[in-house]
Formats: structure tokens, sequence, C-alpha cells
């Protein structure tokens, strides 16, 4: 079981922000790092490959039953759900489409929210739905850190602004702002 | 994390079901089932999921309710259309070999995946020495895969999926449109055995050539998925083919070494030992 994890959601814009935001995460990096972006079903297989490249972190496509390794980011995998079940392993699910999407960044928030409570952090970036809203949610009301990518900066500002109303005390950080955060000890 | 209040009623709703009804979810993978209680216990009105079990213990009519929500029931035709182009190009040339065939369609639902094989075997000119069976345990959604009628929204989607896994003839050629339905050529399901079976609790079939049983075991915990990959195992003629989700894989598995990788990419695989 690791300490925790961090989870990610985004939507259109998702790739330039993720871009900036996943290499700058250090090697030692304690906690997994889980991420939900939508995009078109045949160029979610491209993004482990793209982002492998550029960060210090292995980068790999999520697998049903695999249990969360520290230091590692996991891709929701194009067309399934990404669910984290209490022991600290993955699941995936073709369940439903949860805001017209599969993989949702709800679902991927709610259960994450649940298996690791306060240990979680959770964060929004830009897109143009309301996924990852009642997730974030979810994060903060389990105890967990809820921070949004600010609106005024976001590429896409109404998913960071949907997360907001659903959770005004998330906190509310530029991409600058996210990157510096996750190198403090305070992301560990 | 220490179990919260759901978590413990949840369980008991399982042991509950269990015990009356026989239908095991006990050993399913736990976020997802719990999401979808959740939702059942919003949408059908009640307080808690301990007033939900009472009222499926003392009333058999809230089964099928509760059995849609644990149930996945989502599919499409010709769904990963490269898994039928698969089965087309490699497995089908194996088929053809047999005087006569049996599939099995696991865990059929409402009958997208059925229609699609049959719809394949028929191309392949297969059709009339195949016997097709379709299990499920929701009878909700049997009674769906045995009417064949899909919302018409859905067809394109369909068709373009057919098309991609290689389709010799025009999906419209198997359907009519009716009020914004699609209905399904009932020849199509001319050689069909639709039946009740679980993988958690019933017994093998007899000697299939082709087992289908696509994002099942994904809901499964590994104990369970041991279960039905064994059922499968013994399920399967010598040199029979076991095709599953794109996302399943039998790595882990106590009866890997009783299959061999036939298809790797798509999950194909073929049984090996005598």
């Amino acid at each position: 079981m690791t300490v925790g994890a961090i989870v990610i959601g985004t939507s259109a814009g998702g790739v330039q922000a993720l871009s900036r935001i996943l290499p700058g995460i250090p090697v030692d990096f304690p906690r997994p790092v889980l991420v939900v972006i939508h995009v078109p079903a045949r160029r979610g297989n491209a993004l482990v490959e793209l982002f492998g490249n550029k960060c210090k972190l292995p980068v790999k496509e999520a697998e049903d039953k695999e249990p969360l390794e520290p230091g590692t980011v996991y891709f929701a995998p194009p067309d399934y759900h990404l669910l984290v079940e209490r022991d600290g392993t993955i699941a995936l699910s073709s369940d439903e489409l949860v805001n017209h999407s599969r993989p949702a960044i709800d679902v991927l928030f709610e259960t994450a929210a649940d298996a690791f409570g306060a240990a979680l952090t959770g964060i929004v970036l830009t897109g143009a739905n309301h996924d990852g809203a009642s997730g974030l949610k979810a994060v903060g009301e389990g105890g967990g850190m809820a921070i949004i990518e600010d609106p005024a900066s976001a590429e896409v500002p109404t998913m960071p602004a949907a997360a907001l109303q659903a959770w005004p005390p998330a906190r509310v950080m530029n991409i600058d702002q996210i990157i510096a955060f996750l190198q403090e000890p305070a992301a560990r | 994390m220490a179990d919260t209040l759901d978590d413990i009623e949840i369980q008991l709703l399982l042991e509950a079901l269990y015990h009356r009804y026989h239908y095991d979810f006990r050993h399913y993978a736990r976020a997802s089932i719990k999401r979808r209680l959740l939702q059942a216990r919003v949408q059908l009105g009640f307080g808690s999921i301990s007033a939900m079990q009472s009222a499926v213990l003392h009333d058999e009519g809230m089964l099928p309710r509760l059995l849609n929500y644990l149930t996945v029931q989502v599919s499409e035709m010709f769904r990963d259309p490269a898994y039928y182009l698969a089965l087309r190009e490699k497995v089908i040339p194996h088929l053809k070999t047999y005087p006569s065939l049996k599939v099995w369609i696991a865990g059929c639902s409402n009958g997208e995946e059925l229609y699609s094989l049959s719809i394949l075997f028929r191309e392949e000119g297969l059709a009339d020495k195949t016997m097709f069976y379709a299990t499920d345990i929701n009878p909700t959604a049997l009674k769906k895969a045995q009417v064949g009628v899909y919302p018409l929204d859905d067809i394109r989607l369909f068709t373009e999926n057919h098309q991609k896994a290689g389709g010799r003839s025009s999906l419209s050629d198997y359907y009519t449109a009716d009020y914004g339905r699609a209905v399904f050529d009932k020849s199509l399901r001319k050689q069909v055995v639709f039946s009740d079976h679980s993988l958690v609790t019933d017994a093998a079939f007899g000697e299939m050539h082709l087992i289908s049983c696509r994002n099942v075991l994904i809901y499964f915990d590994r104990p369970l998925q041991d279960r039905a990959l064994g059922l499968f195992r013994e399920s399967l003629a010598r040199r029979g083919f076991l095709g599953l989700g794109s996302k399943e894989s039998l790595r882990f598995s106590a009866h890997a070494h009783a299959f061999a990788d036939f298809c790797r990419e798509q999950r194909i695989y073929q049984r090996s030992e005598p």
C-alpha cells in the first residue's frame, strides 16, 4: 500500500498543461500519480509514449488489478474507467459513460478518495465540461487536498470553474504554482 | 482506510443476495460495485443501503431492479473491431475445418456480442453448422438479447464498427428500422440457445470451439477470475479458442499454462494441453 496518491483530471487543453506539470515531478516522488484526460480513443494510446519521453518518472497505461507503485504515472486506458480499490490496486471498468466520458474524472477521484482519504491530492486542470467537479468535492470531503488550476489562466476555464463551485475551499493555483507545489514536502 | 458504514452495509447486502437468491457478487471488484450500489440507493429512493437490503430480501420484485445496477449492460456491436477482424482472419480459417461448431458467449448481456458473432459467422459461411450458447446471470438482459432490438441512434456506430471489422455485407441487411429502433432479423438467433448461467456458481459447458467473454473478468477479483478461467478451460475442445476483453489477460492466472497466446494483441488464446 502506497502513502496516498495524486490524481489529476483534465480535458480540452490538458495535453499542454500536463506537458508542463508531469515533467516537473521529481524523480524521488513518493506517491503514484493517476491521470484521466479526455481524448478520442485512438489518440489515447499515444499518451504513454508522449509523456514517457518527457517525464523523469516512469509513465504507463494503468492495468487492471495492478498494485499502485510510488513514483509512477498511470494513464487511464482509452474507453475504460480508471478506479482505485481500497487495497491500493487499480481497477478498470467498462461501465456506462459518466459525464459523457469514459474514462471519467469523477470515477477516478471518487474511488481514490474512498481508498486514500486524507492522503489524496486531487488536481483539476483546464477543460470544457463539468467532469471532475463532484470528484474534487469527494476528495475535499474525504479530507484530501483539493487543487484547481486558476480558471483565469486555464486554457479552457469551464472545468476548473465548475470544480471550484462544487468545492469552494479548493486551493486555486496557476500551472507554475502547481509545479512548485509538487516539489514541496506537503505534496509528498 | 477503515471500512465506512457504506462498506459494511454493502458487504451485508451482498451476503443477503447470495443467501436469499444465490446471486454471488461477493467477489466482484468492489470499487465499481460500490459506485453502482450507491447510485441504485439514490435512484431507487432508499435512505440507506440497509433499507435497500431489507426491501430486496422481502420483495422478490426488487431483485431484477437491483440486478440491473449490479450487472453492467453496456456494449456495442463489433466493439473493438480489431478483435472481430482477428477472429475473421485468424480464428475462422481454423474453425472452417470442423464439421460442426459450438460457440459460447459468456456474459452476453443485451446480446450485442452475440449478434456480432452471428453476423460474422454468416458472412464467413459458418452459420449453418454453428450452435451459439448465449449466457448471462441477468434475466432482464437475457430477454433483451432474445429480442435483438437496439436504439436506432446506436446503429451508426455499430455500422462503422462492422465495416472496420472487415464486414463483407451491409449491417442494414440484418435489421429493419421501426419507430426509432433497429429490429434485428430473427434468423440471426435461429441457432442460439439462451441460458441463465453464472460463471461464479455454475458448472462447465461441453466442448466449445470458441468462447468469447469480453469485459466480464475485469469485474471479478483474482480468485473469481481463476474460477471462471477454469470453467473455460474445462469447456473448451482441444485447440479451442478463448477471446477476452482488450484489458483482460491470462497472465496472472493459475490456468495460464493450459493456454497459448494465439493473437496476443487481441487477447485471443488457444487451449494448448490435451
